[in-house]
Parts: C-alpha cells; structure tokens; sequence
C-alpha cells in the first residue's frame, strides 16, 4: 500500500488547498493539530477500532454477487457497507471527527447532508458521544429523503432546512459553513465527504480508508482467500467511499473507476459529473474540478440521487483524474433508476441510488468486463430511496 | 498616483483631521447594471469617503441572506464580470471615490489573476478584497496587485492569534479588514464587544489602515467602530434599502438618507 499526504499547503499535486476566510483559518490548523495527534495516538486507534467492530459492525463483508455475476458475465463482489450501522459508509468518518470533537473540547457539531446518509451518520455519532448536533440539509432533499430527516430527528439532532440556490447538497454545505464561521469557537463542522479546505479531504479520506484496507485482506487472492480484483468500482459525489475504497489500491495495477451521476445526460448540462465534464476551480475551499461558467460561477449539478447532487469533487480525486491514478465516468439517472431495480432483484438488496450509479456503470460495461473479477462498493443502502423512486414511478418519471 | 496611493492617502488624511472614513458596501448591478452607477453616486453625493464594489457571486460563503440575494438578483439581471469591471470604470471616473473591488477567490481564478488584476488597472479601481480567501492562498492574486499598483486587504478576524497576524501585516495589506462580529455579514441586534480588543491588538503590531466590516448594521455601531478604527464598512443594511426598493430612484434616494445618517453617527 502507497500512503502519502497532502503537501504543506495542503495539496494533491495542484489540488486541494486552504482557500478559507481568515476566520476559519485558526480552527483548519487547530483541526489539522488536534488530528495529528490524535493520529498517531494508539488510544485514539484503539477507541476507534472499538467503534467500529462494536458499534458498526466492522469489517464490513465482502459477497460474491452470484445472480449478478452471471448477468455480467464477470465475478462480481460487493464491499458491503451498506450493513454498516446507518446503512452506509459514511459512519467511518463521522465517529472518527466526533471523537476529534470531543478531544478539541468542542461541544457541538454541525453537518450538512444530500441523501441524508450523512446527516443521520453524523447524528448518530454525536447521540452516542453526547455532542449537539445541528444539520443543514436543502428543502428539495427533505422533501425526497422524508426518512432519514425523520431518522436525525429520533437521533436528536436539529435538521435546518435550506431554501436558497436549488435547495440540494451544494447549498447545504455553504450554509453549513457560514454556520461555523459564526460559531467556529465552539463548534466543529464533519463535512461529510472527501471535499472543503485541507485538513477536511485528508481526514475524511484518512477514516474511510479502512473500506480498502478491509478489501485488501478479504480479497488478497492468497490461498484461501478470495480472488485479487481487477476492477474496483465506486460512485462519486463528493467522493468519500470511493476515495476510501480506492486509496489503499492506488498504483497496484487494479483499474479504479469512479461513476458520477450524468443525471439527464452530459450533453443536457444537467449533470453532477465534474471530473468528467466539469473544469479546474476553487469550490467549498478547496481547488479541484467544478461545474461553473465563464466567469467562475457555480452551475447547479442535477442528478436523480442526492448524494451525487453535487457540482465539484474530492481534490484528490481531481488529483487521481489528471495523473491517471483512476478514471471516472458518468451514467444517467435513467441508467441508475433501471440498475436500481434489476439489482434489487437479482440480489435481494436494494442499494442506495449513489450505489445504483455504480452497478449501473458495471451492467453498462459488461462486454468490457467479462471474465474480470469487479469489485463494487455498494456504499449505501437504498431504503431511504424507495419513498422517492415509488413516486417518480407514479408519476411516469421513469 | 496609483489605486493604492490613492487609498493610502485618503486614510492619512482622515488620520489627519482626526475622523473615519465611510465605505459603503454595494453589491454591483443592482438592481440592474442600468442604474447601477445611480446608487454609487447617491453615496458619493451623501458623503462616502469610498466604495466596495461587490462583484456577485453564486455561492458567497461568507455573506449573509441580503447580500446573497443581492448577488443572485444582479447576476439574473445581467451582471457578468465584465459588466462589473465597466460599472467599476463609470463608478470610479463618475464619483472620483476610490474604489475597492470584493469578490471571491474563483471568479479571479476562472478570469485568470493576471487578466483579472489588469481589468482593476484600466477601470480605474484602486484595491480588491477576496472575500474567502487568507494569508497563503491570496499570496499570488496579491503580489499581483502589488505589481501593478493595486492595493490588497488582508482581513483579521476575532479568533486571528498573534502568530497569525504578524504574518497577516507582514503582508503589506493596503488596510486590514477587522471583522467585528464572528459570522458572515448581514444584521447583529447587539453591537460587537471585539472592536475595542481587535483594535488594541492590531495598532500593537501595525500602524496599518484598520477598517471594520461585517455585523455593522445601524449608526450606533459604526459609532463605536469609528471610535476605535481608520474606517468602517456597512453591506447589508444599505443592500437591503435596495432590495426592498420599488424604483431604482427610490432606491437611491433611500441610500442617500442612509449614508448620510451613518456618516454623521460616525463623527468623533
């Protein structure tokens, strides 16, 4: 395993950076100390690795997805972290930047969600370590992710509803920010993805890099072992369980692929896919590939799944994209709503749309894939998303 | 003389005859690229020292509701980068004030620093502010300026430590922007208990310029701010007197009373 860090202005090659208001600049670099030393803390590992063994179910398992296999016409396996506690991955990274939370001695959080995955990872956290919890989540998200506001309010915590911009992702995280700038000294802010000004990509990426670490003991084609893979697959939003996933197999020969949301096709500008249509350019703190126009404005990304909503990515995944450490390409909503659906069937799990986006890149890709053994991380799972896909079926939207 | 020159020796002459200067915020374009230049020159005639100019943005993250709105409402209007830089230019020959760009880092990035810090030259405009943006990544955007006679701000906010702030002064900014009020810029009820503390600590490492900026909203904070600063800087209010205007000449003739009214709260 190749493990480095971002450089000392907080760079993945030109990605990346600090591009905060002087107001957050004191809470980066406290953050940044607090997870150093936290970092190389053996108790800190050790709280954690409880966590996650006891709490939320860690290691996540790896099955062999024999119906789908045989659709494909490849071995196909899934990293199970949609049966990590809250059903999703996002869990790794919010009990780690609690416990941080607790040992800056702050005693509140704030977080935004798309899907809610993150949000209800992030109250959780907080209801297990007995920090307040406040999330900003876009209106148009609560209105298609019901469940899971419901969900963070049995949890305790505080769902404040944004009504600005396209009211998604994008808007939430910017109000999340303003919301710390106004109470950075008591706050910490767990933003929920691989995205925002250095230290938050490489903390993120360093408590969801246990997805791949896990992989690569469950699937080190040793005797007794399951086969190497030769493809990983994961969906990209903000980028957290690929990046989580990809990390610990970069340079290892196996093809990383990261699916974004294409939403109504690329060519309809009505898309979430910014490392693969989008260009160079500071968003949420940190340089990295965007959705703007001329005059660097933010475009609205648009996909039917929440969590890819969202018109930038992770920087190192804009740094992997131009150094070819991984490639990243896009499916439409109408491919991810009908990959939503014949793998429920085929499997008898219902994964979460963001997942769907990368089972549908596999079912796409088969002729490709054939006789190659794949790795999907099947990040979420899809309960929180049957509400809406009933209704967009009622409504012959699909 | 140069845009920072200029700035420069308006706050010593301010310095001079023992006062603060006034400088109204205005998101440009508002309400429309139009009449624009009508609400600058309002403020100029009600007695503004100088401007910030904002240019809009779709995600400004360290702006409040009004000044969000107002950004979104002048780039549906029109707004485009360069018809801010042409209002800059008409701003600044039409008023004479000096004129400090705001903006946030990726509208500079996506025009290109260079490009962009060459459009501040022609039109006219005397410094910039980048809103989101600190000590360390603003280290290219502001040699730029530098080199062509543009002045830059550094801001120091509440939580800024001692470190910090030598560096921030190291840096040579053409004034400090002191942010009174932990937050994002818009409406505070209660007046800021940090103007006294920041200025005390900034006048230790620096005679700089210190301007005071966000949660200034009504005379008796730019009062106490002018007390204890160089200048004072209010937004949101006057960019609300705009938005909940009916006509453009409404609109100015509200601007008008407004500065007027922070102006004479702000005599010592």
């Amino acid at each position: 395993m190749t493990e480095y860090r971002p450089d000392k202005s907080g760079r993945f090659g030109e990605f990346g950076g600090q591009f905060a208001p002087e107001t957050l600049m004191p809470a980066l670099q406290e953050l940044e100390t607090a997870f150093e030393t936290a970092w190389s803390d053996d108790v800190f590992h050790s709280q954690l690795a409880e966590l996650f063994a006891s709490f939320v179910g860690r290691p996540t398992p790896v099955y062999h997805a024999q119906r789908l296999s045989e659709r494909v016409g490849a071995a196909v396996y899934l990293k199970r972290e949609d049966l990590a506690h809250t059903g999703a991955h996002k869990i790794n990274n919010t009990l780690g930047q609690a416990l941080l939370t607790k040992r800056m001695g702050k005693s509140r959080v704030v977080a935004e969600t798309g899907a809610g995955q993150h949000g209800v990872a992030t109250a959780t956290a907080c209801a297990l370590l007995g920090l307040e919890c406040v999330v900003y989540m876009g209106a148009k998200d609560i209105e298609r992710q019901a469940l899971n506001v419901y969900r963070m309010r049995l949890l305790g915590a505080e769902v404040v509803a944004v009504h600005k911009g396209a009211a998604t992702l994008k808007d939430a995280v910017s109000e999340a920010f303003r919301y710390w700038v106004s109470s950075v000294e008591s706050t910490h802010y767990i933003i929920g993805s691989v995205v925002g000004p250095h230290p938050f990509p490489y903390i993120v990426r360093e408590f969801q890099k246990i997805i791949g670490i896990e992989l690569h003991d469950q699937m080190s084609g040793d005797p007794g072992s399951l086969p190497r893979p030769d493809v990983i697959v994961a969906s990209v939003g903000g980028g957290s369980n690929a990046m989580g996933i990809f990390y610990p197999w970069i340079r290892s020969g196996v093809d990383l692929v990261g699916v974004e949301a294409a939403g109504h096709g690329l060519e309809s500008g009505e898309h979430g896919a910014s490392l693969v249509a989008g260009s160079p350019g500071v968003l949420h703190g940190s340089m990295t590939y965007m959705l703007q126009d001329s005059d660097g404005q933010v475009v609205e990304a648009h996909s039917v799944s929440a969590g890819l909503d969202y018109p930038g990515s992770g920087p190192e995944h804009a740094y992997f994209r131009d150094e070819g450490i991984a490639r990243y390409v896009a499916v439409t909503d109408v491919e991810a709503l009908a990959a939503f659906h014949e793998f429920s069937k085929l499997e008898g799990i219902i994964p979460a749309l963001e997942s769907a986006h990368a089972v549908a890149w596999v079912l796409r890709e088969a002729a490709d894939l054939a006789g190659k053994t794949v790795v999907i991380n099947l990040s979420g799972r899809g309960d929180k998303d049957v509400q809406q896909v009933a209704a967009m079926q009622e409504g012959g939207a699909q | 003389m140069t845009g920072k020159e200029r700035l420069a020796a308006l706050f010593q002459e301010a310095r001079m005859a023992n006062r603060a200067v006034f400088m109204p915020y205005l998101t440009v374009g508002l309400p429309d690229p139009a009449s624009s230049l009508d609400m600058f020159r309002a403020m100029a005639d009600a007695g503004a020292d100088a401007f910030e100019v904002g240019f809009p943005y779709s995600d400004p993250l360290m702006d409040g509701p009004t000044i969000h709105e107002a950004g979104l409402a002048a780039i549906a209007a029109g707004t485009t980068v360069k018809v801010g830089f042409d209002l800059v230019a008409e701003i600044a020959s039409t008023t004479g004030k000096p004129v400090i760009v705001m903006t946030y880092v990726n509208p500079v990035l996506a025009i290109g620093i260079e490009s962009f810090v060459d459009q501040l030259v022609e039109s006219g405009a005397a410094a910039l502010i980048v809103s989101d943006i600190a000590v360390g990544e603003s280290r290219d955007i502001a040699d730029a300026c530098s080199q062509r006679g543009i002045g830059y701000v550094q801001f120091v906010a509440p939580t800024t430590g001692a470190e910090r702030l030598q560096e921030i002064v190291a840096a040579d900014p053409v004034f400090v922007y002191g942010i009174a009020e932990l937050g994002v810029t818009g409406k505070r009820e209660v007046g800021s208990s940090n103007l006294t503390a920041l200025a005390t600590t900034i006048r230790a490492a620096s005679d700089v310029p210190l301007v005071f900026g966000v949660g200034i909203s009504n005379p008796e904070q730019a009062a106490a701010a002018a007390a204890v600063g160089d200048g004072v800087i209010v937004g949101s209010a006057l960019v609300r007197e705009v938005l909940e205007s009916t006509t453009s000449h409404d609109g100015a003739a509200k601007l008008s009373a407004a500065v007027k009214m922070f102006s004479s709260a702000m005599a010592r």
